[in-house]
């Protein structure tokens, strides 16, 4: 990923920020230029932090830039005011992830550029501390 | 030191990754004994010092009950940045929704960066500059392979968010004090991986020196004797360390105890003592008195006095850093490395 790109997607990224369809009320994440109603006009919305896993595999050829995390998961998360997405779940071992897991948004490392070049910081989930 | 207009913690939290290395681990690897610490918390596989600070910061945020962009400071303390040149703040301050209107950097003194990030925080919000400036204190720390460090080292951290002193706050601050001198014990040079440090040379003319010059300092300031403590909270590199030092100045274990957590999650450097203080705010009760002292190699210490307040008790929900102790996960001397970064893949 190229720094411009990762430094437009940060607040996304870093905090989880959707967006709404002013029209529809329909949420993006992440955001859309264009709603399936055909809404151009968008507010910004903070996504719940915590959900559960609704199904999940384990990356085992992972692609390039992400070859030290594997064996890694990757599951779709509901979070708790309905909205999905795709995330890393870490800080579990992948044969003890369950369907219903409750989980919650953590800030990592999602890749690095080499030794030299940026990291880059973004949202996964872990299953949620009590 | 005191300040012009009151100071309290709004809110505070602290994290220390799930991963430990056991100390018989580390003798297995290298045929020693004896155990500075039963074990040492490892980061995972995608931590490091910002992802620590900015897990800490949401705590203090969440608990706080604050809007994050009238954060005003956001200071970290450490000395294992992950870069060697752009600023950790910025990357903090922008995980929590602080920016733009805020002023961040990255502080350095070994051990007491995070405790030197709070002074700085309490000038700022002391003085009427800011509303409200968080401070930082979190580290991956480096132990060279066999090296004495190498059973200690360890990752953790904890944040305040420093506010004027109302029922808001959990703790305010009645005065602190910072006792300073040029003591070459630690160092690490520009592009070294690891630090070196003079052994024996560490303990009284570093560690025992500074710790009781600031305790002894602000004792004098204050008029207090460490009888009038419910609790005291001492840098700590080791077990042993802080119980010496806190018997010599006439503190008892017991009030050491609830903050000494380094034998089950190591040094976290510059996360040390701000996470005993976490640690001790996480059982203290209103109107319970806290001594803190830091230590810094090259060298310093930072000392603090806390009184908990009636908010303390409803603005310490979620996970507690007992919590995060008691989520662990050992793993063996490979693993460890992989963890640190030190197997070419
Ligand atoms: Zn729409």
């Amino acid at each position: 990923m190229s720094v411009p790109r990762y430094w437009r997607n940060e607040v996304p990224r870093y905090r989880l920020m959707g967006r709404k369809c002013v029209a529809c009320g329909a949420r993006y994440f992440p955001a859309q230029p264009v709603c399936t109603c055909g809404g151009t006009e968008f507010e910004d919305i903070k996504l719940v932090e915590a959900g559960e896993v609704v199904t999940w595999t384990v990356i085992r050829s992972p692609p390039l830039g992400y070859e030290k995390y594997a064996p890694y998961v990757v599951a779709l998360v509901e979070l708790d005011d309905g909205m999905r997405l795709l995330s890393q779940v870490v800080d579990v071992d992948p044969a003890d992830v369950k369907a219903g897991m409750r989980v919650e948004a953590v800030f990592r490392k999602v890749r690095e550029d080499g030794p030299s070049g940026i990291i880059m910081y973004g949202y996964k989930f872990r299953p949620m501390v009590e | 030191m005191k300040t012009l207009r009151q100071v309290g913690i709004v809110g505070y939290g602290a994290y220390v990754p799930m991963y430990r290395l056991n100390a018989a681990e580390i003798n297995r690897m290298w045929g020693t004994s004896g155990a500075p610490v039963e074990e040492k918390s490892v980061v995972a596989l995608d931590e490091d010092t910002v992802t620590i600070s900015v897990e800490c910061a949401k705590q203090a945020v969440r608990r706080a009950r604050i809007d994050p962009s009238l954060i005003g400071a956001v200071y970290v303390g450490t000395e294992s940045k992950p870069y060697a040149v752009k600023p950790s703040g910025t990357i903090v301050a922008e995980a929590i929704g602080a920016t733009p209107s805020v002023s961040t950097a990255d502080y350095e003194f070994a051990c007491k960066a995070g405790t030197e990030a709070m002074q700085t925080c309490i000038g700022l919000v002391g003085s009427g500059m800011q509303r409200y400036a968080m401070a930082i204190g979190a580290d991956t720390a480096q132990g060279r392979p066999a090296d004495a460090l190498e059973y200690t080292a360890a990752c953790g951290g904890a944040a305040y968010i420093f506010a004027e002193r109302s029922a808001e706050t959990v703790a305010y601050l009645e005065a602190s004090y910072s006792y300073v001198t040029d003591t070459p014990d630690f160092w690490r040079r520009a592009k070294e991986m690891y630090p070196r440090h003079g052994n024996r040379f560490t303990g009284e003319p570093a560690y025992f020196k500074h710790i009781t010059g600031a305790t002894k300092g602000l004792l004098k300031e204050t008029g207090y004797g460490p009888e009038e403590f419910k609790y005291a909270v001492f840098h700590q590199p080791n077990t042993k360390f802080p119980i010496t030092v806190a018997r010599s100045l006439g503190f008892s274990v017991d009030q050491i105890n609830p903050g000494l957590v380094v034998g089950k999650v190591g040094n976290t450097y510059a996360g040390s003592s701000p996470m005993g203080l976490a640690a001790t705010l996480d059982v203290a009760e209103p109107g319970d008195r806290i001594f803190m002292v830091s230590y810094g190699s090259g060298s310093g210490s930072d000392a603090f006095i806390f009184t908990a307040q009636d908010a303390l008790r409803d603005k310490r929900g979620g996970p507690n850093l007992k919590g995060f102790i008691d989520r662990k996960r050992n793993v063996d001397y490979a693993t460890y490395l992989r963890h640190r970064g030190q197997i070419i893949q």
